[in-house]
């Protein structure tokens, strides 16, 4: 923090913005040279959106602990509230509707649940008595809270997003210290069931993509077709890539969805294994920095709210690298800071927020000495 | 964790403290995992892209990288002038990949929609595609125009499996008057790509020789493919040309034939079922080799199409089957010469004479001749151009059968010949060993009667008689070949020069003598032809009289001859099938041969006949397919899935005809009436011919 540098600027956790910034310029190249080897139309819109939002990041930031512990509630209201009306309006339409147009901004309720969930679960378990962690009052109440959105984003349907806010409610019930033979119970009981849900549950293509998965060498011109291409742009990557804007699978369109879901595999192609190991470095320090934080905050709000949002950043990352490299059926979910689309960009930079948020609290009131 | 876990009695030991022990547990937990994957995926991702780099390297060129084969251009197929009987011309072309089509239906309505293909086509074309081994191209249409090509090129990402292209197709100018000689092309099948494992035979656009001189002459006209390596996208759009490497035309093939003489030979059948060989006498050339009627090979090259099919297996002159090397049919009185001959290397005096009294009784049956008030005496000369059955059931009785049948192998009875075509059936020359071998029975005299006759067991095809033909007139063992290649020296002379000479002249009285072909008379001065008749019958007297009734059941008519009769320069001879007799079938060997001499005066004569029959064999053939498609409809049933399929069918129907010959060789024949003037109608072409000007001979008499 020399003189040169204003505090407020010097104050920002630049040991994860700077790794941050960096990975959003590479995802900007790789998009540049998916969109043909042009700023249009992935890579500027890309890096204009990361802009706007990690303004609103900073804005975030100047937030106190009070103030977002009072919104908990009605933001998580306010958000299931839109997502009915989402449901609502797709069956007023007829057919699938997962965003509300409100004027120049496309919203998309499912996408702000994911964060929201994680901030209500922290308010709740904070506010619940210490001892009554162990009982049913810890489970019910949290329970209808995740699952009473999950079904709606079930239903629309978006199985991706509703198994991330799962994901993002159940870190945050285990971290909040909930019995462990509870989610040992639960873990059970979802082995039993997912036979069940898988042929019963699931729409025919969603079993076909497992099914593709397990052996995606079966149809390669259909469903194992993007897994298959998405290896072959990695492993014909090498170990330094063909070199930027080189890449045959992303440019000649083999690959499908270059500049959203399949973004690692065009960046894997052309920037190699070096690109790859670049990238999930980051993410690696982005995500310690996250759990750092958390580590570091002096209540069970702002540690469960930054756990959980860490926890939230990861669910994206390695579901979509386990699907790029054949580790993980199909599931439409984008790599965070990398993949081209604003709802990625607004739900990861707003963990990304409140993560800043929570640093800039803890940084505020240090946690006392005695700690580990 | 255990501590969190415990309730005892309600009583909770949760506190700040263990919560904050259990949130700091649980995080390392968390991180562990997350360290754990983000471990797993770099060695996943080093795994993928180093390990197996090579592998990846490979996919993504074969990816990129599209490399297409150019079929070669094939090679020509010329005649003896070399003008071409087989040439290509560049077109443009669709086809249908089944592997790379997911829902060819869908496809095939797109391509409807700008090809306008009918009924028949689609339903053959699906067929094909349900039956192809999904890697091998099936033809939708060839010969569209620049328009229809473009509109399917535009539209290809939507069509996938659709390849139009720019190439060469088969293209055979005189059509159907080749169509068994030179066969045909099309695709090649999942058998003969078992075979022979090669990229090209399921190349769109390439076609491989199917029958006839196209597929014996395949690895010589073939010629070396060319080969295009372009980037492509994942829709199949090409980026740009890698690398191109220019086809190489196969080697020409140039026969022996005379390309107009063919086509003239073959126009010349007429409605007619038979065929016509000519043969060079200096040299063994077969300069033609025509048998009607016939299919059209350049409609072929795609498949055979149902209805084509239909039309082509229900008709009872079996356009299918080649008749030259297929057709087997007594050779009738045509064999007299060769007998002759038989009899002076025995060394009969061909003065010695025997009466005809209309009959001669051999055991205790009496054979007839076809003269029923007989022919008074006769000698040789007379037996020949007389065609008197008596003189050679009297000198055969004395000589035997064997001299005879030696003579007859000898002449090119019963031989296969070294010529390039895919078969050729031999017929059959009897003799006393062969009747005991194949039906364990003695030798009667009456088998040597009938064989003598050209009836019996006595089996022959049109190449042989003209084969024979030749042999007889230059008395050299000339033999007969389809590639043009330098003259042969056929060795010194089979049979004495006086001997060769005796029967010429008595040949040539058969057409300008008192003979019985009179009407085969060459209307050109200086030459004259020599010839001899045949009639044969085909079933039992009880069935038909051979002359009228139901076609199946009259006679063929058979003609061999040479000209010029005093020094041979072409052979040949003509069959007829159930022409109602050998009035049939010189006609036709006389236009050929006018035509042959002077083409002007060949083709008036024609003119005048395809005005009454309607066309040229093109036109009536595809006047014959549009009336059989409109009456046969949506119902025609499909063609057999592979060509082999037919062609065998067609060779074994032509063994099935085979054998109802054998059916009557028991039965004593009674000989026709071997003249055309004796009453009944002379055929269409006989009016041109001039009257015959009797030559005097030594017996004075004449034919009538």
């Amino acid at each position: 923090m020399s003189g040169i540098v204003p505090a407020p600027i010097a104050r920002q956790p630049w040991q994860m913005l700077a790794p941050l910034c960096l990975l959003v310029g590479f995802g900007g190249l790789v998009l540049y040279s998916a969109g043909g080897g042009g700023w249009e139309p992935y890579a500027g819109s890309h890096l204009i959106r990361f802009s706007v939002f990690l303004i609103m990041a900073f804005v975030m930031t100047r937030f106190g602990k009070p103030m977002v512990k009072f919104l908990a509630y009605p933001i998580y209201i306010i958000i299931v509230l839109l997502l009915i009306a989402v449901e609502t309006m797709g069956a007023i339409n007829g057919g699938s509707q997962r965003w509300i147009n409100l004027g120049p901004i496309v919203l998309q309720p499912s996408e702000l649940m994911k964060p929201a969930i994680v901030l209500v679960l922290a308010r709740f378990y904070d506010d619940l008595p210490v001892g009554m962690i162990p009982t049913w009052r810890a489970l019910i109440p949290a329970g209808l809270m995740i699952g009473f959105p999950m079904s709606l984003v079930l239903l629309q349907p978006d199985l991706g997003t509703s198994l991330a806010i799962a994901f993002g409610g159940a870190v945050t019930m285990l971290l909040a210290g909930l019995p462990l033979r509870w989610f040992i119970g639960a873990g059970v009981a979802a082995m039993a069931i997912a036979p069940l849900a898988f042929f019963f549950g699931l729409q025919p293509y969603q079993q076909r993509r497992v099914f593709t998965f397990l052996d995606p060498e079966s149809d390669p011109l259909g469903d194992g077709y993007h897994i298959t291409q998405s290896k072959i742009a990695i492993g014909s990557g090498g170990l330094t890539g063909k070199g930027f804007n080189e890449g045959s699978q992303s440019h000649l369109n083999y690959l499908p969805e270059p500049h959203t879901d399949f973004v690692f595999a065009t960046m894997a192609e052309e920037w190699g294994f070096f690109g790859g190991l670049l990238v999930l470095g980051i993410f690696a320090i982005i995500l310690r920095w996250g759990l750092a934080v958390a580590r570091h905050s002096n209540d069970r709000f702002a540690k469960l709210l930054a756990a959980g949002m860490t926890a939230t950043i990861f669910f994206y990352v390695a579901i979509n690298l386990m699907m790029v490299m054949g580790l993980a059926p199909v599931v439409g979910i984008p790599l965070p800071f990398m993949s081209h689309g604003g709802s990625s960009m607004m739900t990861n930079m707003i963990c990304i927020g409140a993560l800043m948020m929570v640093h800039r609290w803890n940084r505020k009131a240090p946690r006392s000495g005695i700690h580990r | 964790m255990r501590r969190l876990g415990k309730r005892k009695g309600g009583a909770d030991l949760v506190s700040q403290t263990t919560l904050t022990n259990a949130f700091d547990r649980r995080t390392f937990f968390i991180g562990s995992v997350m360290g754990g994957l983000g471990t797993l995926l770099a060695v996943r991702m080093g795994y993928i892209a180093i390990a197996e780099n090579e592998k990846y390297k490979l996919e993504s060129e074969s990816n990129r990288v599209n490399l297409s084969l150019i079929p070669p251009r094939r090679g020509w197929i010329l005649d003896r002038n070399g003008a071409p009987l087989a040439s290509n011309r560049a077109d443009f072309r669709v086809d249908i990949i089944p592997d790379r089509t997911p829902d060819p239906d869908r496809t095939m309505a797109v391509l409807n929609d700008i090809l306008k293909l009918d009924d028949n086509t689609v339903a053959d074309v699906k067929k094909r595609i349900k039956e192809a081994a999904g890697f091998q191209p099936v033809e939708i249409k060839s010969g569209i125009d620049y328009e229809q090509y473009a509109a399917i090129s535009v539209r290809l990402p939507d069509l996938p499996g659709v390849v139009p292209q720019r190439g060469f197709s088969r293209f055979y100018p005189t059509g159907p008057s080749v169509g068994h000689l030179i066969g045909y092309v099309g695709p090649a099948n999942a058998e003969e790509y078992e075979e022979e494992r090669n990229a090209l035979l399921i190349t769109p656009g390439y076609k491989i020789g199917k029958d006839g001189l196209e597929k014996v002459f395949e690895q010589e006209l073939r010629g070396v493919p060319g080969a295009r390596r372009v980037e492509v996208t994942a829709s199949g759009r090409i980026l740009r040309d890698l690398e191109t490497r220019d086809d190489t035309q196969g080697d020409p093939v140039q026969l022996t034939i005379d390309g107009p003489l063919q086509d003239y030979a073959a126009r010349r059948i007429g409605l007619e079922s038979g065929s016509v060989v000519v043969m060079d006498c200096l040299t063994g050339d077969v300069m033609c080799m025509a048998s009607m009627p016939s299919f059209d090979p350049n409609s072929f090259s795609a498949g055979i199409g149902r209805v084509e099919y239909g039309m082509l297996s229900q008709d009872d002159r079996v356009p299918l089957r080649n008749k030259v090397l297929k057709g087997l049919y007594p050779p009738g009185s045509t064999v007299k010469p060769m007998v002759s001959m038989a009899f002076l290397k025995a060394g009969l005096d061909p003065d010695e004479s025997v009466f005809c009294g209309g009959g001669l009784r051999v055991g205790n049956r009496v054979f007839r001749c076809w003269k029923r008030g007989g022919h008074g005496r006769v000698d040789m000369a007379k037996g020949i151009y007389q065609s008197c059955d008596v003189y050679f059931y009297h000198f055969a009785q004395r000589i035997g059968m064997d001299p005879i049948a030696a003579m007859a192998h000898r002449c090119g009875m019963g031989e296969e010949f070294d010529i390039p075509v895919t078969s050729q059936f031999y017929g059959t020359v009897p003799d006393p060993a062969w009747k005991m071998k194949k039906y364990g029975r003695e030798w009667q005299a009456f088998d040597t009667v009938n064989a003598t006759i050209g009836q019996g067991y006595m089996l022959a095809n049109p190449l042989q008689l003209a084969v024979m033909s030749a042999r007889i007139a230059t008395g050299y063992h000339i033999e007969p070949r389809m590639v043009k290649k330098k003259a042969v020296d056929f060795g010194t002379a089979d049979f004495s020069q006086e001997h060769v000479e005796y029967v010429r002249k008595a040949m040539s009285d058969v057409v300008n003598g008192p003979g019985t072909a009179g009407r085969a008379r060459l209307p050109i001065d200086d030459i004259l032809m020599a010839g001899k008749t045949g009639t044969a019958q085909v079933v039992g007297l009880n069935l038909s009289n051979g002359k009228t009734g139901p076609w199946k059941y009259r006679d063929h008519g058979l003609f061999i001859f040479f000209a010029p009769f005093d020094k041979p320069r072409y052979a040949g001879a003509v069959v007829i099938e159930h022409g109602g007799g050998s009035g049939s079938a010189y006609p036709i060997a006389r236009d050929v041969m006018t035509f042959l001499f002077d083409p002007a005066k060949g083709m008036e004569a024609l003119n005048a006949l395809e005005t009454q029959w309607g066309g040229t064999a093109q036109q009536r053939l595809d006047r014959k397919y549009r009336a059989f498609a409109a009456a046969a409809g949506e119902s025609v049933k499909a063609v057999p899935a592979r060509d082999e399929d037919i062609f065998d069918q067609v060779e074994a129907e032509a063994r099935v005809a085979v054998r109802r010959q054998e059916a009557i060789a028991d039965e004593v024949v009674t000989p026709r009436t071997e003249t055309s003037a004796s009453g009944s109608t002379p055929p269409p072409g006989a009016a041109v011919a001039p009257a015959p000007a009797p030559t005097p001979t030594p017996t004075g008499s004449t034919a009538e």
